[in-house]
């Protein structure tokens, strides 16, 4: 009896073992960073798992990340700035003298990766189904700029050939937009504006159907430079040269493996182990070791976002305007920068950050305690005095809580106020933010797109993420005139003036511009430290000698 | 012996039950909601999502259909993965998880009884001290300190083992799932030893004991034959549900090794609020720990007869 039990329960885990093994395949084609370079095979990490890789339901940066090489829509990525754009799928354009009509040339040899020529019918039944409501598409209202794209979204209009996009023939698509937008080119670079391959769309469900299986890597069909070879969910994409793609002499790499990696210690590891020729971001604490130790492999960047509080204004008294700039005056951004960030990170002087063609970021916030002092006791509260207990709410990290903390000391000693501090695990920070159960809550806003409307449309009444109370119809009322400037410079003067009087009275407290921070290999070459972080990966190069390791 | 088997499998039925709506409630009530983001949607996509899932329908609704779903084994999509079902996202990363909590199993046990069984032989003697003390040292440190010290030694100072990935490399000439499972394998280890030594300590204080050495019975037969026999039971118990959380998959040593097991799948489903795929993972848990305690009762029984009946 006793052997007959010991004889199944070891046929029992045997078989358990061999059942486990056979369901889980770990290897890949994966190598050290030499062979990688000599097969030239790119090994990045995304982050997390992408929830998607359907260009139009797609709303996070690890999807984007791989979108951008499995899809290329009109206009492309340059290299070397952010602020330009290289032809794509069209070959050329044209625009009409306010910047609201214009026309694509899609080019003769712009094939999908099943073979399929792109036509412009292509782009209009894209965007028809991204403007579908039923879709649920998080970006949608990205393409609200084009005329009558609103209203058929709403379903106030139900032909879609109402809405202002047309195929004049396969070659020639006309947008027109609902106002002068200069920077519709740089708007274009974003994965909503990208085309979905119709005929396997509709094979795999209907227009507005979500979630089929289209995405999967035996059906995805894409217009990019890399198409995917295998897929294991939290493990590795794979991609390889899509040699269908418009510009394929152009490709460098042979392929690309994204690794699913959130952890960022991990990460860390693997880049030193050799398993990866890039890292996304580096843990805050090693940050001084490596630019001191390994200033070659160290990349510090600008990036286009800002991190700031937002204050609820509808709550006493952060409905005082001088209380709220007194809170900003108190902050020495420097301090924070220098002694708890220090990855070059820039005192945020103004909402918008620098690195926008024509526009000046604004250099108003500064620290100056004594008129801090001042505001604050022309707001009723001399020294403090009689200043409620306000709670600075952050989503549980340990980043966000040292920088709270500085920040609660700094009130503490210039305007003697006392905050408290509240983490939430993140979806409950989101609740508490969305439905303003708050006083002062840790923010982020990183930009889309080239142009200041991707920071500034955010304050304006009735934004969805504006999550402040604040609004102001002065406000409104530049931005929607700047949208209404064909004259980009007369434009940007409104822009500008708009963030000014945003600032004056702030509903956030401005903390720091961000940095990139990552470990490169040196034997990467084209990736240009880039302030939107979108790279056009036909371009990236890989060079046999790396380092020792 | 099978009455009392079949009589608990039945059981499995109403606890699975309440565990479900226990589950299902709980889940909806914590607050924030799967498509909640830092860049937050137009309420119309979130209102458009709500009703594409059957979030806009009420509560009870949504109970009821779930649970005609469960009982024909279909969980539903998951929200995160947008193309995968639970059923496939279960199917993809149990194998994982499986594979190291097998492994971990067979370390934990091979280390933990073998420490334990010369920790209780020499009692009070250095032999009994050094395994001990470090069996202390091993419940003390956790998974996420433990990690990433062997993934530092083996991984990157001795090139043994990859440091992150479910993929085999060819400069290394370990399988992805040996560090993760001796990490895993090291911290049971600990407890199994200690609670071996208490186990063996007790019966080889009892009068069987003695008489056998009295009649002359060689050491190593009195140990193997005799004392193991009954001081290896309190262990017994401890396994079932050990082996049903080690082949489930651990949140921390996944994500330290980055392998893509059920252990993250659960924890992050809660974070992400993916509820379908919070439901699904309990469930299969639940199964799992009332199937393994049965099969440690059952183990007990055969090995101890004074608690058959």
């Amino acid at each position: 009896m006793k052997k007959l039990v010991l004889a199944v329960g070891l046929i029992l885990i045997g078989g358990l073992i061999w059942y486990a093994s056979s369901q889980t395949r770990t290897v890949a084609e994966s190598r050290t960073i030499e062979e990688a370079n000599r097969h030239k095979v790119l090994l990045l990490t995304e982050g997390s798992e992408p929830r998607t890789l359907d260009p139009q339901l797609a709303a996070g940066v690890p999807e984007h990340r791989i979108v951008v090489a499995l899809t290329v829509g009109l206009v492309e990525d340059d290299p070397n700035d952010q602020s330009k754009e290289i032809p794509g799928l069209a070959d050329r354009w044209e625009h009409n003298e306010d910047f609201s009509v214009w026309t694509f040339h899609i080019r003769e040899n712009a094939k999908w990766s099943n073979g399929d020529p792109v036509t412009a019918e292509d782009f209009v039944f894209s965007y028809k189904r991204i403007l579908t409501a039923s879709l649920g598409a998080p970006y949608s209202d990205a393409l609200f700029i084009i005329k009558g794209a609103e209203d058929y979204y709403h379903g106030k209009v139900k032909d879609f050939s109402q809405v202002g996009v047309k195929a004049l023939d396969d070659h020639t698509l006309r947008i027109e937009l609902a106002g002068p937008t200069p920077y519709f080119l740089s708007a274009l670079l974003h994965d909503s504006w990208y085309p979905v391959n119709p005929k396997t769309i509709l094979k795999f469900g209907a227009i507005d159907e979500r979630d089929t299986k289209w995405t999967r890597p035996e059906n995805y069909v894409g217009t990019g430079p890399f198409k995917i070879k295998a897929w294991r969910p939290n493990d590795v994409i794979e991609l390889e040269r899509n040699p269908l793609y418009w510009d394929a002499k152009t490709v460098k790499l042979n392929g690309i493996n994204f690794y699913s990696i959130e952890n960022e210690d991990t990460a860390d590891r693997a880049f030193w182990a050799g398993q990866l020729h890039k890292t996304l971001t580096i843990p805050l604490n090693k940050v001084p070791y490596y630019r001191r130790e390994h200033p070659d492999i160290i990349h510090l960047s600008p990036y286009e976002g800002v991190y700031f509080y937002r204050l609820n204004v509808e709550r006493k008294p952060l409905d005082n305007p001088k209380v709220r700039l007194a809170l900003n005056l108190a902050i020495d951004r420097e301090s924070i920068c220098r002694n708890i960030l220090r990855a070059d990170q820039k005192p945020a002087t103004g909402f918008t950050p620098p690195g926008m063609e024509g526009y000046k970021p604004l250099d108003v916030m500064h620290y100056d305690p004594e008129r801090a002092r001042q505001l604050l006791a022309e707001a009723g509260y001399p020294n403090g005095k009689g200043f409620p207990r306000m709670k600075i709410l952050f989503n549980t990290m340990e980043s966000h809580r040292t920088i709270a903390e500085a920040i609660q000391q700094m009130w503490k000693e210039e305007l003697n106020i006392d905050v408290g501090l509240e983490n939430q695990e993140w979806k409950v920070y989101l609740e508490s933010q969305n439905t303003f159960n708050y006083d002062i809550s840790r923010s982020a806003w990183i930009g889309d797109f080239m142009d200041p409307v991707t920071f500034l449309t955010l304050w304006m009444t009735g934004n969805g993420n504006n999550n402040t109370h604040w609004s102001n119809p002065k406000y409104d009322e530049l931005i929607r005139a700047a949208g209404q400037t064909g004259d980009p410079k007369a434009r940007l003067d409104l822009l500008h003036r708009a963030e000014k009087l945003f600032l004056s009275e702030p509903p956030v407290v401005l903390v720091y511009w961000y940095v990139r921070d990552y470990l490169m290999d040196p034997s990467v070459k084209n990736w240009n430290p880039l302030v939107l972080d979108n790279h056009n990966y036909k371009f990236i190069d890989l060079e046999s000698a790396s380092r020792p390791r | 012996m099978i009455k009392i088997i079949v009589g608990r499998l039945l059981q499995l039925v109403p606890v699975l039950w309440i565990l479900l709506t226990l589950t299902f409630f709980l889940s909806k009530v914590v607050p924030g909601g799967p498509f909640s983001a830092e860049r937050q949607a137009t309420p119309e996509v979130i209102a458009k999502l709500n009703e594409y899932y059957g979030l806009d329908k009420p509560l009870w609704q949504q109970y009821l259909s779930y649970l005609s779903r469960v009982v024909r084994f279909d969980f539903g999509p998951s929200y995160t993965y947008q193309t995968d079902s639970v059923n496939e996202v279960i199917a993809r990363a149990f194998p994982v998880s499986l594979l190291i909590g097998c492994l971990a199993f067979c370390i934990a046990l091979a280390l933990g009884v073998t420490a334990g069984v010369i920790a209780a032989v020499n009692k009070n003697k250095l032999w009994d001290y050094l395994p001990m003390s470090l069996a202390m040292a091993g419940i003390c440190v956790p998974t996420f300190v433990m990690g990433p010290i062997l993934a530092l030694t083996f991984g990157l100072g001795l090139k043994l083992a990859p440091v992150s990935g479910w993929y085999g490399l060819n400069y290394v000439p370990l399988h992805p799932m040996v560090m993760p499972a001796l990490t895993l394998g090291l911290f049971y280890a600990a407890y199994i030893a200690r609670l071996t030594r208490g186990g063996m300590l007790e019966v080889l204080n009892q009068d069987f004991i003695r008489t056998a050495r009295a009649k002359g019975v060689p050491d190593h037969q009195i140990i193997f034959k005799h004392a193991m026999r009954g001081g290896l039971l309190p262990i017994v118990a401890f396994l079932g549900p050990t082996f049903a959380g080690l082949i489930s998959g651990s949140f921390v040593v996944e994500k330290v090794f980055n392998v893509p097991g059920l252990g993250q799948e659960f924890i992050k489903s809660v974070f992400n609020r993916d509820y379908p795929l919070i439901l699904g993972t309990v469930v299969f848990f639940g199964v799992l720990i009332v199937i393994f305690n049965l099969v440690s009762d059952v183990l007990q029984a055969l090995m101890d007869p004074r608690t058959r009946k």
